[in-house]
């Protein structure tokens, strides 16, 4: 079952690479999401169980993180049927291989529990994208090829080293050397403080760059900026996440160590600052990817103190797993609809989408108003549990700051948005082929409407999932 | 057989400070390319002998000795540029800034809690000096290709700790950890190719229209 999950892919990458027909791919593309996303829930529903030796085990968090990508995998698989009928001047072979790999190694993420291989896989992922940011071919995405790359390698060869820390500190307690999971937790009492905190500082530093939390997130504005849409809706909600999971198996970790309190205290303060930072640029920001990618780095920073406030805010990082990683994906597929239209991200150029795109306009409208955490939309849910567990926990300045930032960056993407999609367009504006269709609006559509309805009413399973997810996230006593 | 590996971590550490010192990319290349070797060899210094060792060392020296150096210097070639000029910080601060990081990583180790047995070899100061050299050349170069060499030695330095793991690592997951490096690195080689083409020149301080005003 685990190897299926992750061979699949594989092979779907394999027979793209063969095809030398540009139509074909995005559907076999999709054909193979397709297949991953019925293993998934043949997987979620059915737990195989643990492998022998313990490195693979689909454990509630795991589950989380692998349902939210596989479901945001496949939309932008079949959105890409659409997309890159627009984008039929270059290739697309190099485009399909590489979302199939990523999704091979993102779906390792989730199932390993061996913290090296699962370091293997992330690291996997973060090459197998890089060729795609450089979809457009032109300077602008070079630069953001490079900077993504680089920024991410150096990163998450800092969290390698951590690991050895980690692993080093099990071989100076003299207990099984290891980098299992479940061996780490268990004679974490034995391992010697020095290497295990210098260990924690090197693992937050590497994967809170690939996550993008401030101020390691510099990559992140222009790689999001430059990527085709699908690709930074992957990016935005499918790469954060798994970064993210890998933070939530070293705090499985730390919870075991006297490192804990050091761990939440660091979140925290990143979180925060990811979120003024966040505040500080996404007003006047002209670009409307750009400022998709600082709403990025506003949720990841959301994510990190929901961890570090730990308690209830726990089951609100985890719900905001599923919450962010849709949202985003409407955010990026529709505005990628509005920059084929325009020809432009620049909001000078992009005005009146409403008028011009009723449907991507919309959607990019509602994706604002979801992401920004108003009511009836999921990450209103999460949003609201975590605000208010800083509060009961008598935390007042966590919580004031939490929605201070909230509000400015409210303000700030409204006054981007708002005159985008209301208005006229401008007289003089491009005008391109792009017209609204079924197979470029149903995709984003459809990840709305399961925004819309995990706002109103989330599923028993789910909750089962969620709340099994969070106990092994719990301080224990 | 241990003393011999730390004589060769000498060498190593005189390695970063000729890459620090170097204007000259296909030289830098071939500084990293001896040290990949001696990493290579390492491996075989410090653990008994088996058939399996030999299988690592070999990969080890092909992959960091040979393949990744030879990638670079088709890149620089294709570029058509020989010397990193106007680093953001000279070469004497550098040199400097190297030394007392090294002199720093000395002390930094001598107060962590080591094993007994690796506490008189040099295994740790080196793998930190070799470490903070990268992240040295990563940030005041202003050259792509200089950005990769300075990838390609912090890597070294983490490589480095990893030989005191022997067994904690599994081969898989050592294996995974070098082809991803040799993936990126390709990756990086493609890039390049691609900014010199582009903006006709490897400077990547020229890549500046994604800045925030």
């Amino acid at each position: 079952m685990f190897a299926a999950l992750i061979i699949l892919p594989l092979i779907g990458a394999a027979v793209t690479w063969l095809i030398p027909f540009d139509r074909l791919r995005p559907k076999i593309l999709s054909l193979f999401a397709f297949a991953h996303l019925g293993l998934t829930i043949q997987m979620l529903s059915f737990t195989p169980p643990e492998s022998p030796g313990g490195w693979f085990h689909l454990d509630a968090l795991g589950k989380i993180v692998l349902l939210s990508t596989s479901v945001l995998f496949l939309t932008c698989a079949i959105y890409s049927i659409g997309y890159l009928f627009y984008r039929r001047e270059r290739s697309n072979r190099v485009l399909c291989v590489g979302l199939l790999v990523c999704l091979s190694a993102a779906s390792l993420v989730t199932i390993t529990h061996h913290l090296g291989l699962m370091w293997v896989a992330l690291e996997t992922t973060t090459i197998s994208m890089a060729p795609l940011i450089y979809f457009n071919r032109n300077a602008r995405s070079i630069e953001a090829t490079w900077k993504y790359l680089l920024i991410c390698s150096v990163g998450v060869a800092l969290a390698l080293i951590g690991l050895y820390f980690l692993a080093y500190a099990t071989i100076v307690a003299r207990v099984e050397p290891s980098l299992l999971l479940d061996d780490l937790i268990r004679d974490a009492g034995k391992l010697s403080s020095g290497w295990v905190h210098a260990a924690f500082v090197f693992l937050l530093v590497g994967f809170g760059t690939k996550m993008g939390l401030a101020p390691l997130h510099t990559w992140k504005p222009d790689a999001y900026g430059e990527a085709p849409g699908l690709v930074g809706a992957l990016l935005s909600g499918g790469l954060v996440n798994l970064a993210f999971l890998a933070l939530l198996r070293i705090y499985q970790l730390c919870l075991a160590t006297k490192e804990i309190l050091f761990f939440q205290n660091a979140l925290i303060v990143m979180g925060l600052f990811s979120m003024v930072m966040a505040a500080i640029f996404m007003a006047r920001q002209a670009d409307f990817k750009r400022m998709l990618a600082y709403s990025s780095v506003e949720h990841v920073g959301i994510m990190a103190v929901a961890l570090g406030l730990g308690g209830k805010a726990i089951f609100g990082a985890l719900f905001h797993i599923l919450a962010n990683g849709l949202t985003k994906g409407v955010l990026f597929l529709s505005s990628g609809n509005i920059h084929r239209s325009y020809n432009s991200k620049s909001t000078d150029h992009v005005r009146g989408a409403l008028r011009r795109l009723p449907w991507s306009g919309g959607l990019f409208l509602a994706g604002f108003i979801a992401i920004t955490g108003s009511p009836p939309f999921a990450p209103f849910i999460s949003e609201f549990t975590i605000v208010s567990s800083a509060f009961i926990q008598g935390r007042m300045l966590i919580g004031a700051i939490f929605l201070t930032s909230l509000a400015i960056i409210f303000i700030g993407m409204a006054m981007t948005v708002l005159p985008m999609v209301m208005g006229e367009a401008p007289a003089d504006s491009e005008t391109t082929s792009y017209r609204d269709t079924i197979g470029t609006v149903g995709p984003p559509f459809f990840l709305l409407l399961l925004v819309f309805v995990l706002g109103i009413w989330i599923p028993d399973p789910l909750m089962t999932l969620l709340r099994d997810a969070s106990a092994l996230l719990e301080v224990h006593k | 057989m241990i003393s011999l590996a730390d004589q060769l971590l000498v060498l190593v550490l005189l390695i970063n400070f000729i890459s620090l010192g170097t204007s000259r990319l296909i030289f830098s290349i071939r500084a990293v390319a001896a040290q990949g070797v001696i990493l290579g060899i390492l491996p075989g210094l410090i653990h008994p002998f088996s058939w399996h060792l030999v299988g690592i060392t070999v990969v080890i020296i092909g992959v960091k000795g040979f393949v990744i150096p030879q990638m670079l210097g088709r890149a620089v070639r294709s570029a058509e540029i020989k010397r990193e000029v106007e680093p953001f910080l000279g070469y004497v601060p550098t040199l400097l800034l190297g030394a007392v990081f090294t002199a720093l990583s000395f002390g930094f180790a001598g107060r962590l809690p080591m094993l007994p047995e690796h506490h008189n070899y040099m295994f740790v100061p080196a793998s930190i000096a070799t470490l903070m050299t990268g992240f040295l050349i990563l940030t005041t170069r202003r050259k792509a290709i200089s950005q990769v060499i300075g990838y390609l030695i912090l890597d070294n330095g983490i490589f480095i700790f990893g030989l005191l793991l022997a067994g904690a690592m599994p081969v898989m997951v050592e294996a995974g950890a070098l082809l991803d490096l040799l993936v990126g690195t390709f990756v990086m080689g493609i890039v390049i190719n691609q900014i010199s083409r582009e903006f006709s020149s490897l400077d990547t301080s020229l890549l500046t229209s994604l800045k925030e005003e």
